[in-house]
């Protein structure tokens, strides 16, 4: 019902289609300083920051989050803040929020100054921080009298107002409920709720779709597109994500404190036109991309389904070496993408980084034989099903993904795997040996790394090694042999006597993995292994990950990002504990796509699955 | 007061006290601690010694030495156990099954009836030296209630050049739960002042419900008595509770002015509550908060405030730091309202140190509080 009251995300889009400010604009080329709207008296801009510099004191070492940010947000319009995790964006949200003092720099929010009138600013703009603050032992309802209350909302209006909000976020009828009880999802949609009960004139978002599954997510688009349409409201949403750049109407993007670009998205991405091609040949997938990341005139390669998508460093026709002759290769140009351009724009800044490639001291046996066998998985905490009968069965040298929103039951599944978590009933064996029985012993022959750092930030990267194969019973020269082939491997020799928490993010990935491989195992977890990780080091893990594929290591990883379920060889989709589909990413497409078909998204096939799950119970 | 304040403030009251209504760990601290503790200070610790384990050692039983041993036999204070011989009740001195030995000679009766004076010996077990001064103490009242009783039986007054009257007032039954109970009220509400507090707020920055409080247009001053006011509350309730049960429960008298009590306690409360804000001002998780809470006030609540300890027989320099023990001056007032009555000077004082101490805390927490997370 709330869906048919609000507009489609089709018309929103429209609206950003009108002639606009930018449209005399040469998009191709880097314009000089990007997005500098010209002042217009009757619709001022909500958000102007002039050379804004914030730096904390970490460890008596100076921080900067944001050095020398000048913008302006204009009214009326979603505009992205987008940039990897580490980019700033939080601090530049909470120093829009009066949360924080600029060392330097001046803010001014619809009029105000940040720092000296903060408290005017709060009473006009609303504001969700990436993990709204939502009383969970308090039910919905009061938690939106609370905040109605604090933003001094008549008593008169509220009725209409929650009616209106609650249907709007598909929340009535939970009023009762504990905001604790409420789905990841559903919680988020209530954060923001909370957030308006009193319409502000700005809208600040930090992350809100971070780890929500793709319906929500969807849902919390359409809110935000309808409060712009129908109320005027300004919103400034940052995001991680980078394919939800398209989906505003101006981007922001923030890179390591400064701001690389602010424009609308597509001219953004026509900066790479010309430059984006999807390739076909008679080769397995990662061979492909291999072959393909490995020519010079190629920026970018990323495993899309069966093909690869290009990008390509100069435009025009593009001819890759190193592939099959003849008419085998289809190659096809496509339309670009925002993250082409970013990933292009990034990997012009930085040194090339040369992917790293890992050869396994031993080589684990090709074939087809499975490795992982589940049957009917169930974990239950209490009465809550975390894992609820889930079957799946993957075979050697595969990659095999579990894709799901956050509290899907992923982590706990991986946990019941590696046999660090008891199995309330169902079987399941690793590498032939039945984790019921025979936990240690499996164990032994599994690599895990988990979503968190788990190891000891305050040993150096040498410690850290010595002290984990002495734990995976490595001794003698093996044991040395394989501390250099990890040190050698993976370029950590410079780090050796680095405190393990004083490395960049990427080297901390690249230590657990090493540790996770150290005692060359058969079968590879790797739990939520890219959240946090810009697209680069993404790319960078990647590509190691399938070299280690395609050395018959079996690898099982879970992800929330769409995109990279394209990676796997198959996949299971899973939500609320259960296994919703399993195939193939090109099968999961085809099959769960809806009316798009083959042209769909793998968040295509995830909402057409989410959607019929809730049409089958709301049937039953 | 800007305009919506009472409107915020009351949401804020609202909202703190529905969590303390959900949330088992706040009920625990607020109702559940304090009744523990009342039970075990009202009816388990006591510094009493009472029932002490005396060997009497009586060699040669007659008429005379079984009479001095009545003493013993009658006396509240002593559940003694009888030996005949020196070595097994040095043995079980030991042995720690006996609190010391009162010894009779063979030759006591003999002696005594000719006029030769006999030693009693006394062997005291000084290992809890507290207790052992008891004994002693206790050992020489028998000593001299006897003496007195023989010389009566002769028909003739005993001969000392003095005689001691005591009274003891305020107490006369000497009853320890008379003075612990007042001291365990300041112990219940340093832990609803500062312990809950320190540890609510800090649980507000943990699960990042801080950040959206301070994005709204509250001010700090809505904030802060959006805490102070329902936790004075249930402290008050906290109170209430604990002056009931001394009432009814532990008959502990009241001499003086109830209103005097309350006013005192509310004054305390606010002190506690000051520092609670300082603490979760300084420490943003539940875990250092709670620790340093702990150790910063309910400790020294416990050991430095007089209420178990004397401040008196303390070091000079410990004396000194309990003047930073805001818990001291309550408890001292307390003890003298509840024992005593309405005594102005001991009241004045020590009510003014608090309140001096509670400006200090509170003037700390509105000058740290900023809203923003820097």
């Amino acid at each position: 019902m709330a869906a048919g009251q609000l507009p489609a995300c089709s018309e929103a889009r429209t609206r950003r289609h009108t002639p606009g400010y930018l449209m005399d604009h040469t998009a191709t080329a880097d314009r000089p300083p990007p997005g500098e709207p010209r002042p217009d008296p009757a619709n001022p801009a909500p958000l102007i920051l002039d050379g804004v510099r914030k730096t904390f004191a970490v460890d008596k070492q100076e921080l900067t989050a944001l050095d020398g940010v000048s913008c302006t947000i204009r009214p009326a319009m979603v505009t992205g803040l987008i940039g990897p995790d580490g980019a700033g964006k939080t601090t530049l949200m909470r120093l829009c929020a009066g949360l924080l003092t600029p060392d330097a720099g001046v803010i001014r929010v619809l009029g105000f100054d940040a720092v000296r009138e903060p408290l005017a600013i709060q009473a006009r703009i609303g504001y969700m921080p990436q993990r709204f603050g939502l009383y969970e032992d308090l039910s919905v309802r009061e938690n939106l009298d609370l905040y109605a209350d604090l933003q001094g909302v008549e008593a008169a209006v509220r009725p209409e107002r929650y009616r209106e909000l609650l249907a709007m976020a598909g929340l009535e009828g939970v009023g009762n409920r504990l905001a604790g009880r409420l789905s990841g999802g559903m919680k988020q949609k209530l954060g923001l709720v909370c957030t308006l009960v009193r319409p502000p004139n700005l809208l600040l978002l930090d992350e809100p779709t971070v780890g929500v599954d793709p319906v929500s997510r969807r849902d919390l688009w359409r809110i935000v597109y309808h409060l712009v349409e129908a109320e005027g409201m300004s919103v400034l949403l940052s995001t991680a994500y980078l394919d939800e750049a398209e989906r505003c109407a101006e981007v922001v993007l923030l890179h390591r404190g400064h701001i690389l670009g602010h424009d609308r998205p597509e001219n953004f991405s026509r900066r790479v036109a010309g430059r984006t091609w999807l390739v076909r040949a008679p080769l397995p997938k990662r061979a492909l991309q291999r072959a393909l990341s490995r020519d010079p005139a190629v920026v970018d390669a990323l495993i899309l389904g069966k093909a690869v998508r290009v990008v390509s460093r100069e435009p025009g026709a593009l001819r890759p070496t190193g592939l099959p002759a003849g008419d085998a290769v289809e190659i096809v140009e496509v339309a670009p993408r925002f993250e082409d351009y970013f990933v292009a724009r990034l990997k012009d800044k930085e040194a090339d980084r040369e992917m790293a490639r890992i050869t396994l001291g031993q080589v684990a046996g090709h074939g087809g034989q499975e490795v992982i066998a589940v049957d009917n998985l169930v974990r239950r905490f209490g009465d809550f099903h975390a894992v609820d009968r889930v079957s799946f069965r993957v075979r050697n040298g595969e990659i095999f993904g579990l894709l799901g929103a956050n509290g899907a039951g992923k982590t706990t599944t991986f946990r019941m795997l590696c046999g660090l978590l008891p199995i309330s009933s169902g079987t399941c064996s690793v590498a032939g040996v039945n984790l019921r029985t025979a936990a240690a012993a499996a164990r032994a022959r599994i690599g895990y790394m988990a979503q968190k750092f788990s190891l000891y930030g305050n040993l150096t990267v040498l410690h850290n090694l010595k002290f984990f194969s002495s734990a995976y019973g490595l001794c003698g020269t093996r044991r040395s042999r394989q501390i250099e082939w990890a040190l050698a491997t993976f370029d950590l020799g410079p780090f050796a006597a680095t405190e393990s928490q004083r490395l960049p993010l990427g080297f901390k990935q690249r230590l657990a993995l090493a540790v996770a491989l150290m005692h060359e195992p058969e079968v590879l977890f790797l739990d939520e292994p890219t959240s946090g990780v810009d697209p680069l080091a993404r790319r960078e893990f990647w590509a190691q990950i399938n070299s280690l594929a395609d050395q018959g290591v079996t690898v099982l990883v879970t992800t929330h990002f769409m995109e990279e379920a394209e990676y796997c060889d198959r996949l299971v989709i899973m939500a609320e504990g259960r296994v919703l589909a399993e195939g193939t990413p090109e099968e999961l497409k085809e099959r769960c796509g809806g009316d798009r078909g083959g042209e769909a998204t793998m968040e295509d096939a995830f909402i057409g699955l989410l959607e019929t799950g809730r049409q089958a119970r709301g049937a039953a | 007061m800007k305009p919506g304040s009472l409107l915020r403030l009351r949401g804020l009251i609202r909202k703190e006290w529905l969590q303390v209504i959900r949330d088992p760990s706040s009920i625990a601290i607020a109702f559940f601690l304090p009744l523990l503790l009342l039970l075990i200070f009202g009816y388990g610790v006591s510094l009493d010694a009472k029932n002490i384990r005396i060997g009497l050692v009586i060699e040669q039983p007659d008429d005379i030495s079984l009479s001095f041993a009545g003493g013993f036999e009658h006396s509240p204070y002593f559940a003694p156990v009888r030996f005949t011989s020196i070595q097994e009740a040095e043995a079980a001195l030991r042995e720690a099954r006996l609190d010391g030995i009162v010894w009779l000679r063979h030759t006591f009766g003999a002696e005594y009836r000719r006029g030769e004076a006999p030693p009693i010996g006394l062997i005291v077990n000084g290992v809890d030296a507290n207790t052992g001064r008891l004994i002693e103490g206790y050992v020489q009242g028998i000593w001299f209630g006897w003496l007195e009783q023989q010389a009566e039986r002769a028909g003739r007054q005993l001969r000392s050049p003095v005689r001691l009257e005591q009274r003891i007032w305020f107490n006369p039954q000497v009853r320890s739960t008379d003075f612990l109970v007042p001291g365990i009220l300041a112990v219940i509400m340093t832990l609803i002042g500062a312990l809950l507090t320190a540890l609510v707020i800090a649980r507000e920055w943990e699960r990042g419900t801080m950040e959206s409080l301070l994005v709204t247009h509250i001010s700090v001053e809505e904030l802060l008595l959006g805490k102070l006011i329902p936790y004075f509350i249930l402290g008050m309730g906290g109170l209430a509770l604990s002056l009931l049960m001394a009432h009814f429960l532990f008959h502990v008298p009241v001499r003086g002015s109830l209103w005097l009590v309350l006013a005192v306690s509310a004054l305390f409360l606010w002190v506690a509550l000051g520092m609670g804000f300082f603490i979760s001002t300084l420490f943003k998780s539940q875990f250092v908060a709670a620790l340093a809470a702990m150790v910063s006030t309910f400790l020294p609540a416990f050991i430095l405030s007089g209420f178990i300890f004397d401040i008196r027989s303390m070091p000079p320099f410990i004396q000194g730091l309990t003047h930073l023990i805001a818990a001291r001056y309550y408890v001292a007032i307390l003890q003298t309202l509840f024992l005593v009555g309405d005594v102005w000077s001991v009241v004045l004082p020590n009510a003014a140190a608090l309140a001096l101490m509670g400006l200090l805390f509170h003037g700390l927490v509105y000058r740290k509080t900023r809203k923003n997370l820097q």
